[in-house]
């Protein structure tokens, strides 16, 4: 196990709902955004490694992805670039899988380690083609997040769980990254069923778009990934409306943790 | 076994294949699995496929002996006459055999992407045809080169929507046409075009393309004696050359030839990645970006290749060539005064190859799959070749 998933587990069992923050790397700004998250009371963040051909991300995320490329930003430069952060939180890369298979799955596994990063989110990694990377992840102590979606069936979510390091990423709809105006009903029915079944930190992301919505999200889930709605501040108004927004985001679903007895889990 | 059976349980032929899909989107390849193997072994979906191809689509196509070319190459050249098929391409084979597949699975609504617009204006009709809504994603680069295509997908009652993402090519695309499917996999089947894409699409679309290979096996038993010599077939995604070749991959003397476009030889150029859902050759960077193919031809502007023949060729019973956008024009002009056919220039690449190899294989048998015809590329034609006949060239 690596360090996301002893700190998650840990917070989440004192009580404190989580917040998880995404924030295109290589984007003007990203690691002051990511700085600035960190200080408004982020619990870890997820640094988005661009890709050609983005098919989770919706507009604003794609948007986000071309300028970074653009402007040369490569998964090396982006990981050189993580190891000067210096923030006190667990670090997630969130990317696609064709930049580790090329990479080669042992090389790719240690040098998140050695960037300072302990967990990835591989969305086009499902269940049965994870083996030859978890195997690589699992040797270098880097947690791989699982996806879970509204569409599996009853049968198909412990095993999901099973194989979930850090947390759990239950996918709030049916769709691609990108915010709405508002919350799709499965948001929270996956999580309910997630957490009935499962002691890994269930997370919510995809489509949960403020912070009304992340404390909507957050009385059912353990936490919350803030995606197109971070990444368009940090395009619109660079990383101090990255700050202000987490720190919103925060309150609301602190407000949402005092409010629920700490729920005991005894799966 | 023949050397083209299912894959595995994984979708793998070799190591190539697989499922690499948001989770969103695993259920329903996996329904789509079950329910194609339920169809595929059902005589009575067989019957009605068979049907519709025979009378809607006018299979079986036929062949056509090419006197003058082969006079002129010293080289038997045989087409088989995909492009005379209703719609203009081979598409229509698998395009009818997804929408009926889409229809008993009770879906309402079909996504498509398109490069050349042939499988766009293919799955529009069959929509029209079995009462399905459609929806085709085209890039805007192609939607301004085969604008006569997105007319016709029009009015065949689909919506066309220009990809202004990427490279604005059949990739994006496909990019887009996924996205739409993961926010309405409930009611909608993607009817992807070629043998690319995640378990079971390679498979399945191989499995609706094969009436092609067969068709042609018998025919070459009835005009020539035998096989060809020569197996020959463009390749974008590679559904009509998988077609093709599956008549003739358990024949041992028949060489398989699938032609690239210079600009966009996946096998020719890649090296094994992961995109659109299927581990694959793929032109990519030294960090896995995926590269922007560059081609004439719209229908072969795609810098991946479907996994089987990533496989055939790594074990070497498929070669694959790449031919230049020159060469395509030149063939594209020769096959129409030799022989009286505008073909598509997708499939000039298949006769461009041949053109230019003809010296070492005099007096051997060629067969062609003419995917398509020109009409779709005749105004593109018109551009680059105007100034020149105007200006008494040939
Ligand atoms: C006539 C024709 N041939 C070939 C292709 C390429 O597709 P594939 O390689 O799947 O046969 C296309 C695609 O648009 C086409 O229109």
């Amino acid at each position: 196990m690596g360090r996301l998933d002893t700190d998650f587990r840990a917070k989440r069992d004192a009580g404190r709902k989580l917040l998880v923050p995404y924030v295109t790397g290589g984007l003007t700004g990203w690691q002051d955004a990511v700085r600035a998250a960190a200080a408004n009371g982020a619990d870890a963040i997820e640094i988005g490694i661009p890709f050609s051909d983005p098919v989770m991300d919706g507009p604003v995320i794609q948007e986000a992805s071309l300028r970074a490329l653009t402007a040369g930003a490569t998964p090396v430069s982006i990981l050189e670039e993580a190891r000067d952060l210096d923030v006190d939180i667990p670090l997630a890369v969130m990317l696609y899988y064709n930049t580790v298979f090329r990479f080669g799955h042992r090389r790719f596994a240690e040098l998140l380690i050695a960037s300072g990063i302990s967990a990835a989110i591989v969305p086009d990694l499902p269940l049965e083609e994870s083996v030859e990377w978890t195997r690589a992840a699992d040797a270098s102590d880097v947690d791989t997040v699982m996806l879970a979606a509204p569409t599996a069936p009853d049968e198909r979510l412990p095993r999901i769980c099973a194989r979930a390091r850090g947390f759990v990423y239950s996918v709030g709809l049916l769709g691609v990254t990108g915010e709405r105006d508002t919350l799709a009903s499965t948001a929270t029915t996956l999580a309910a069923r997630l957490k009935k079944i499962t002691d890994v930190p269930v997370i919510v992301g995809v489509g949960v778009s403020n912070a009304a919505q992340a404390a909507q999200v957050c009385a059912v889930a353990d936490g919350v990934v803030q995606g197109a709605s971070v990444v368009r501040r940090l395009m619109d108004g660079g990383a101090d409306a990255v700050g202000d927004y987490v720190a919103e985001v925060r309150v609301a679903i602190d407000a949402v943790a005092s409010a629920a007895p700490v729920a005991v889990i005894t799966a | 076994m023949s050397l083209m059976a299912e894959p595995t349980a994984e979708g793998r032929f070799g190591e190539f294949g697989g499922r690499y899909v948001p989770e969103t989107l695993i259920p329903a390849c996996m329904e789509l699995e079950a329910a194609f193997r339920e169809a595929w072994s059902d005589p009575a979906f067989r019957a009605e496929l068979d049907e519709l191809l025979r009378s809607y689509a006018g299979r079986p196509s036929m062949l056509t002996e090419c006197h003058n070319l082969s006079a002129q190459l010293g080289v038997r050249v045989i087409l088989k006459r995909e492009d005379l098929n209703h719609t203009g391409s081979h598409k229509i084979n698998n395009v009818l055999g997804q929408v009926l597949l889409a229809q008993r699975m009770g879906k309402k609504r079909i996504v498509a992407e398109t490069g050349a617009g042939q499988h766009g204006v293919a799955s529009a009709t069959a929509a029209a045809l079995l009462g399905l809504q459609c929806k085709v994603y085209m890039g805007a680069v192609d939607v301004e080169r085969q604008a006569l295509n997105v007319f016709r997908m029009k009015l065949l009652g689909s919506e066309v929507e220009a990809v202004h993402s990427g490279s604005r090519t059949l990739k994006d695309a496909v990019n887009e046409a996924m996205r739409d499917w993961v926010a309405t996999v409930e009611s909608t089947h993607y009817c992807l075009g070629s043998v690319m894409g995640p378990h079971p699409y390679p498979w399945m679309v191989r499995e609706f393309h094969r009436v092609i290979g067969n068709e042609a096996k018998v025919q070459c038993a009835d005009l020539l004696g035998g096989d060809p010599d020569l197996v020959i077939a463009c390749v974008g995604g590679g559904s009509n050359a998988m077609g093709i070749f599956s008549g003739f991959v358990d024949s041992p003397k028949t060489a398989l030839i699938g032609v690239e476009p210079a600009g966009g030889a996946a096998v020719g150029r890649g090296i094994p990645g992961v995109v659109h859902g299927m581990k694959s050759y793929l032109m990519q960077d030294e960090y896995g970006q995926v590269l922007e193919a560059q081609s004439i031809s719209a229908g072969l502007d795609y810098p991946g290749v479907g996994p089987e023949h990533s496989y055939l060729a790594s074990i070497g019973r498929a070669k694959y060539e790449t031919v230049t956008d020159p060469e395509v024009i030149e063939a594209f002009q020769v096959l129409a005064r030799t022989e009286g056919i505008i073909s598509a220039l997708e499939c000039a690449h298949a006769i461009a190859w041949l053109i230019r190899e003809a010296g070492r294989f005099q007096g051997q048998t060629a067969l062609i799959n003419l995917s398509g015809r020109g009409d779709k590329d005749v105004a593109q034609m018109m551009d680059i070749l105007e100034p020149e006949l105007a200006a008494g060239g040939h």
